[in-house]
């Protein structure tokens, strides 16, 4: 048995990557030294001239990127924490996405942007922690979440691949699973989800880390309950046929979504489920609050995110 | 090779010609409602963009902004492809998906006018860093206004592109105002002092004389080329017109009568017509080219609803309705 940490499995996906494709480039802050773990060794297997250690610019070298994706590179870019995504909204939200339809189709940008450490990583606090995942669905970027390391592999080398640009979160709580990976790494396409334990009572959506408290709440139930777990993996585009499947088979709907409550992913997936018709009970959803800010202490920050026990609590009144 | 329409004196008068007919041109096309959402008219600027394109080859590349028609068009861009995108037309440069403030070619090194103050800048940084990376140092040139002095990107570009010696010119066109507020009352220092700062030569020039810009980005353009990294041009200029072509509503009065008229009097135009025998002639020919620019655009169809979408992404996704 092999076992994969989810890290090696990105640092594997860009290493396979820039060997593969000599257009492939990573930058970054300290992506040299490998700070998130992502890019332990690349420098000195590719050169500093393809993993490139940027100044603290993260608009410019965004932009950048995005100026060597037009002329013909598929730059990846590392951003150390997710509120870094703020920043660089402009570049992402109104260059990267918008320039294929502006250009009238002229142009594409390959560009992919990893998030390492996306989502509370206890005791970041405020500014650290946020999980902006469904902002980056609502705008319409290809937006991914893998929960596995296996998954994060293979959809980090299909966002590398693919033409437009592609922001992969790498939720904290899901950077210590380790995975079996004896079968070989490949590629997983955009767009595709993945049922992770089938059931027939209810559905139970739940993306990134989550799905590993998902999974330990199916089995809790088990002996009563047949909980199927679903992740999307891909939060942009969504699923939704794996989803009406899953609740012809189920009519009930439990979704998990660490993002914040209003306009979140869970209530897009809610809204799906609703216009799929298969319900047969109310659906509910375990989020973050509104509007959540992360507070610093350990007790105060787990408060604020879907727990096991709030996600045991749907299923339950999901099937009454 | 150079850019070929602007290889002598004589194709620069007629490109400016040209640039200055195409705004006015779009004036009136905005009055009679062919274009919509306005212009951000050029005139009075045109020697920056030919003398800055005349130091450039085909191949370069180069970034605009939400006043480009004049660099788009001096980059070597079909001005009925840019008239007709300008109309909305399938078959404007963008196929009507950009207007005005996008107006992108490619094919021609042309990375796209750019409706984000600042936001040129970095990506010609990348784009000239690519090229040497892909083994085809191309130039890069970003041209940007005063008012993108004071975006922190910009900034940012500066170091990036000193740092990585990045074949690229920045380009400032400083007109005097950013809407209305006065490069006095808004940049701190000077332009030249910060590309100073970062290490990157920095040169001011007349702004209203193309053939002192063309030298000076020549200078610029070799320098880049050669792996001495970037440059920074400010052109002191002017524009004629309002800011934006709406502002005629408001009737804003932030500039003198008599401020106009004195940069006025020192047109581009008239000053590159009195060192050419046959200004005349080229006069002719540019117009002659509007003409058939303008039949061009207005024949062009408009884009057929259904497509609204098309072109979203690269790659086409499935079910994602509306
Ligand atoms: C980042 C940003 N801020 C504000 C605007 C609105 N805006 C458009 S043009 C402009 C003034 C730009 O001035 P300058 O850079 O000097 O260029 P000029 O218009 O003089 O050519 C402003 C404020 C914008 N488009 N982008």
């Amino acid at each position: 048995m092999t076992l994969l940490s989810y890290p090696k499995a990105l640092n594997r996906a860009l290493a396979d990557a820039l060997a593969d494709d000599p257009a492939v480039c990573v930058l970054g802050e300290d992506v040299g030294a490998g700070l998130a773990g992502l890019t332990l060794g690349l420098q000195q297997r590719f050169g500093a001239d393809r993993v490139v250690d940027t100044p603290l610019s993260e608009q410019a070298f965004t932009s950048a990127a995005i100026g060597a994706a037009l002329v013909g590179m598929r730059p990846v870019i590392e951003l150390q924490i997710p509120s870094l995504l703020y920043l660089v909204l402009e570049q992402l939200a109104n260059q990267a996405h918008k320039f294929s339809l502006m250009t009238g189709g002229q142009a594409r940008v390959p560009l992919t942007v990893v998030v390492p450490g996306s989502g509370s990583r206890s005791g970041w606090a405020g500014q650290h922690s946020d999980h902006p995942y469904s902002l980056f669905a609502h705008i319409g970027m290809k937006t991914l979440v893998p929960a596995t390391p296996g998954d994060a592999y293979g959809l980090l080398a299909s966002a590398i691949r693919d033409d437009d640009p592609v922001v992969l979160f790498a939720p904290a709580g899901a950077l210590a699973v380790r995975e079996d990976v004896t079968a070989p790494l490949v590629p997983v396409p955009i767009g595709r989800a993945r049922v992770h334990r089938p059931g027939t009572d209810v559905t139970l959506v739940a993306v990134g880390h989550l799905v590993h408290d998902a999974l330990a709440v199916a089995e809790e139930l088990a002996p009563e309950i047949s909980v199927e777990v679903l992740d999307p993996r891909t939060l942009y585009p969504l699923d939704r046929a794996a989803l009406t499947a899953s609740l012809a088979r189920t009519g009930r709907l439990v979704v998990a979504d660490d993002s914040n409550r209003t306009s979140g992913l869970a209530a897009e997936l809610l809204a799906t489920a609703a216009e799929s018709g298969r319900l047969s009970a109310p659906p509910l959803r375990v989020t973050r609050p509104d509007g959540t800010v992360l507070p610093f202490a350990p007790a105060l920050d787990r408060a604020l995110q879907p727990s096991r026990d709030a996600l045991r609590e749907a299923v339950l009144t999901a099937v009454k | 090779m150079t850019l070929p329409h602007l290889a002598d004196p004589a194709g620069r008068y007629r490109t400016m010609r040209l640039i200055r007919g195409f705004e006015e041109l779009a004036l009136e096309w905005v009055r009679a409602g062919h274009v919509v959402g306005g212009t951000h008219p050029y005139i009075g600027q045109e020697a920056v963009a030919v003398g800055v394109c005349a130091a450039l080859d085909p191949a370069d590349r180069i970034t605009s902004t939400h006043r480009g028609h004049g660099h788009v068009l001096a980059k070597g861009a079909d001005p009925g492809r840019l008239l007709a995108e300008l109309a909305g037309r399938t078959n404007g440069l963008n196929r009507g998906r950009g207007g005005s403030m996008h107006a992108a070619d490619l094919a021609l090194g042309i990375l796209g006018a750019n409706g984000m103050v600042g936001a040129g800048a970095p990506i010609a940084v990348g784009a000239a860093w690519a090229s040497v990376r892909l083994g085809e140092p191309r130039v890069a040139v970003s041209f940007f206004g005063d008012g993108a002095l004071n975006q922190g990107v910009l900034l940012e570009s500066l170091n990036l592109a000193s740092i990585w010696r990045a074949p690229a010119v920045f380009v400032c066109e400083n007109n005097g105002y950013a809407t209305t507020l006065p490069a006095s009352a808004g940049v701190g220092g000077s332009a030249v002092g910060r590309a100073a700062a970062f290490g990157i030569p920095a040169v001011t020039v007349d702004g209203m004389d193309v053939e002192a810009v063309r030298r000076a980005a020549e200078e610029a353009v070799e320098r880049a080329r050669t792996g001495g990294g970037p440059s920074f041009l400010e052109c002191l200029t002017y524009r004629y017109e309002a800011h934006h072509t709406m502002e005629r509503r408001f009737k804003l009065a932030y500039r003198s009568a008599e401020e106009v008229a004195a940069w006025r009097a020192r047109d581009p135009l008239t000053a590159a017509a009195a060192a050419l025998p046959d200004a005349a002639a080229l006069d002719a020919e540019a117009a002659r080219l509007l003409e058939e620019a303008a039949e061009f655009a207005l024949a062009g169809p408009h884009p057929d609803p259904a497509g609204a979408a098309d072109h979203l992404y690269a790659t086409a996704l499935e079910g994602t309705a509306g």
